[in-house]
Order: structure tokens, then sequence, then C-alpha cells
């Protein structure tokens, strides 16, 4: 058999990073796989303003960066891969990704998850063309311009925040009358003069003629609809789990996320998620970091019962 | 890579008819497209010899890349003889995988 690490970590966000770290500083072997870019979704992240720590310039490209310089420093292997099945049926799990297959005694599963979709009309077709999910990658094209966010929770009042240092107006389209946003949030987007809302109303459909011109905005309430011209539109209504390829292997919620006990192990004996991926009911930065330490020191123990006895 | 910007863009991209030409549109703040980079420079290694290779940063570029369609990041699309063949919008990257597929068709 090939070489069998120790923790195979599988997401490279800030819960596969602080697991990692973790992980490595306890001396053992460990390998974080991740099919997209290091950081995850907080690399989409302008300001991290409720990360501890992170008073000034912390930009969510920049904290990763940190993490993964941290936990590559005591000794985490780092590759670019995509899983395409597991095997959790013997003690050592299998990981087979498209470029080879990795073997370990413990899995912590730290995939994260990915913005949901908004529903209306030629979203797909218009994604790239104004249709977003991440400010921090396309805000500089709208400077000047008017844009709308969809959603009315943390992310979307603080992308909206964001998006005002470059568009010329953001409206912000939220199917209920209030915000759901933390009320600091709140607070500095009714206090921003190019922040406009729109209340109980949904997006029904975009149009333009290969770049997005406007939206059909309808009211929920009264059933009224109306067009507004936008060049860009920034989707943020939450989110759904990564966790496609472990389906039938553990056990997941109805929705997809995958159910730990608090020292985050799964259902099955030496897998374990940590981060967004996970059942509970605060995903930020903080939480993912913390829920990669519990997991790492878990994972530890787990081998040492296990495997060293 | 040849870096190409509101000046060259007609010369180098659009005007170009040896070869098709892969233009990575990019920005300074987009991390997935810093990421990404050193794999396409791979794949221009790889491809260089029938394909050109061009990139795009678009932070300053701006209404370059609006007139090319491309509002968001990142984007990789294939001119030949100055029309586009082929557009990878970022909901179809996830990863050089994704790009080296498009740009086999060539």
């Amino acid at each position: 058999m090939s070489n069998v690490y120790d923790i195979i970590i599988i997401g490279g966000g800030p819960a596969g990073l602080s697991a990692g770290l973790y992980g490595s500083r306890s001396k053992l072997s460990v390998l974080v796989i991740e099919k997209g870019k290091f950081g995850g979704q907080a690399t989409t992240t302008a300001e991290l303003e409720n990360y501890p720590g992170s008073i000034e310039n912390c930009t969510g490209p920049a904290l990763t960066e940190r993490m993964k310089k941290q936990a590559e420093e005591f000794g985490t292997e780092f590759i670019k891969d995509e899983v395409v099945s597991v095997d959790f049926t013997s003690d050592i799990k299998k990981v087979l990704c498209k470029n080879g297959e990795y073997n370990a005694k413990a899995v912590i599963i730290a995939t994260g998850a990915e913005p949901r979709l908004g529903g209306f009309e030629r979203e797909i077709e218009l994604r790239g063309r104004g249709v977003s999910y991440c400010a921090t990658c396309d805000a500089d094209f709208f400077e000047g311009l008017d844009v709308a966010v969809i959603g009315g929770g943390d992310s979307a009042i603080t992308e909206a925040i964001y998006l005002t240092k470059f568009a010329e107006s953001v409206t912000v389209i939220h199917r209920r009358d209030s915000l759901r946003a933390a009320k600091s949030l709140q607070e500095k987007a009714f206090n921003n003069p190019k922040i406009k809302f729109i209340w109980n109303s949904v997006v029904t459909c975009a149009k333009g003629d290969e770049i997005l011109e406007s939206l059909t905005v309808k009211n929920v309430v009264t059933g009224e609809t109306s067009e507004i011209s936008v060049n860009g539109v920034f989707v943020f209504v939450g989110l759904n789990p990564i966790t496609s390829v472990f389906k039938g292997h553990i056990n997941l919620n109805e929705s997809g996320y995958i159910p730990t006990d608090e020292n985050m192990r799964t259902n099955v004996e030496g897998v374990f998620a940590a981060g967004d991926v996970r059942v509970k009911s605060l995903r930020q930065v903080i939480t993912a970091a913390a829920d990669g330490a519990i997991a790492a020191v878990a994972a530890e123990e787990y081998i040492n019962e296990k495997f060293n006895k | 890579m040849i870096e190409v910007n509101k000046d060259n863009f007609e010369a180098e991209v659009l005007n170009y008819k040896e070869k098709p030409v892969f233009v990575d549109y990019w920005g300074d703040k987009c991390e997935t497209c810093k990421q990404l980079m050193p794999d396409v420079h791979k794949l221009e290694e790889k491809y260089g010899d029938k394909i050109k290779f061009c990139s795009l940063n678009t932070s300053q570029n701006r209404r370059l890349a609006i007139a090319q369609k491309v509002l968001g990041l990142p984007t990789m699309i294939v001119y030949v003889n100055g029309e586009k063949a082929e557009v990878l919008t970022p909901d179809k990257i996830s990863s050089a995988a994704d790009i080296e597929e498009m740009l086999k068709k060539f």
C-alpha cells in the first residue's frame, strides 16, 4: 500500500487550514487536498472585521494566506486535486482523486459550502456578465455604475457596503421587510447614502443583450412587478454544502450538511467534519477555525487509541 | 504570456490570425485568478505552440474588459481570427483542468 497519512483533510479553507496547523503541530503527517482555491470562501471577503485580532488590513485572502503558511511551516502538505470518491469502510480510509489515490488513518471533511443561486430567469446565462457571487472579485468592474444586491443577511449587507466604494448606487433587494444582518451592519447600511432598499421583493428575471442591463423585481406582498436598470447584481442568498461526493458514505441531513458531535465526529469512526459543511448555527471564519482545531485534536486521539495501542 | 492592454489588444488579439489566441482575464483582487496563474503558465508550456497565450489585467483595463463583455473574474476566452470561439465564465472554472478542456478543442 502506498504512503498512509495520519490525517487527510479535504478542503483548504479556514477549517481545513486550522486542522492542518493543529495536526502537524502534534507531529502527525497531514495532507490537505484542495480542488479550487486555498482559503475557500474567505478569499471572496474583502474585510473580515469580525475575526478577533483583525482590526486593520485584514482581508480574507491575506488572513487565509497566513493560515496556510503557518500550517506549512509545521509540516502540513498541500496538494491541488479534486476528490471523486471515498472509501471509509476500513480502518485505513481511502480518498480517490482525479490525479491519484491517498490513504489515511483519519479523514477530516472541510469542504465547506458554496453560494446558493438566486433562482431567477437567465441567472446562469449571465454569470460573469453582470451576475456575480463575489463582490471582492468583481466590484471594480462596476466603478461609477449601478448595481443590486440580493439578500438581507450578514454577507449581503457587508458586501453591499463594500460595493459602495465602487458603484454609483447599490440597491439591496430583500424578500422580507427587515434585515437579518447584525445590527451594526444594518446601521452602517441605513446611513450610507449610496444604498437603497427594495423590501418584500424578489428578482424574477435578468435582462440584457450579452451583459446584464436590468432586473425584473416582483413585490411578494402586492404581486406588482417593476424593472430596475443595473449593470451588476450580486447574489447573497445563503449557501449549499459541498457534500455530494460523501453521500452514502456518511450521514448527511436533509439539506446535505454533515451532523457531528461536539468533537466533530461524524457517524463513521475516524471520519470528522469541520467548518461550514457541518450542521451548525453560525458559519463564520472564526467558527470554522475552531472546528478545525477540535477536529484535529479529536482525530489525534482517535489515531492514538485505534492504531498506537 | 503576453500582457495585453488597451494599447495592444487589437494587434495582439483581434487582428492576430496565425493561431488561436487565449486571453486570461484576471484582476488585482481576484484570488482565484492568482491561484490559477501558475497552472495557466504550465498550460502555456504544453499548448503554447498551437495557441498564443495572453493575460489581461482588468483592474487596469476595465473598459476594454467590459467591451469584451467580461464582467466577472476569472474569465478565459479563446479568440479565432479576432472572434470569440470559446468563453469560460467564472462559474465554469473550478480548476486549471477546466481551462485545459477548453484549450484541447483547438
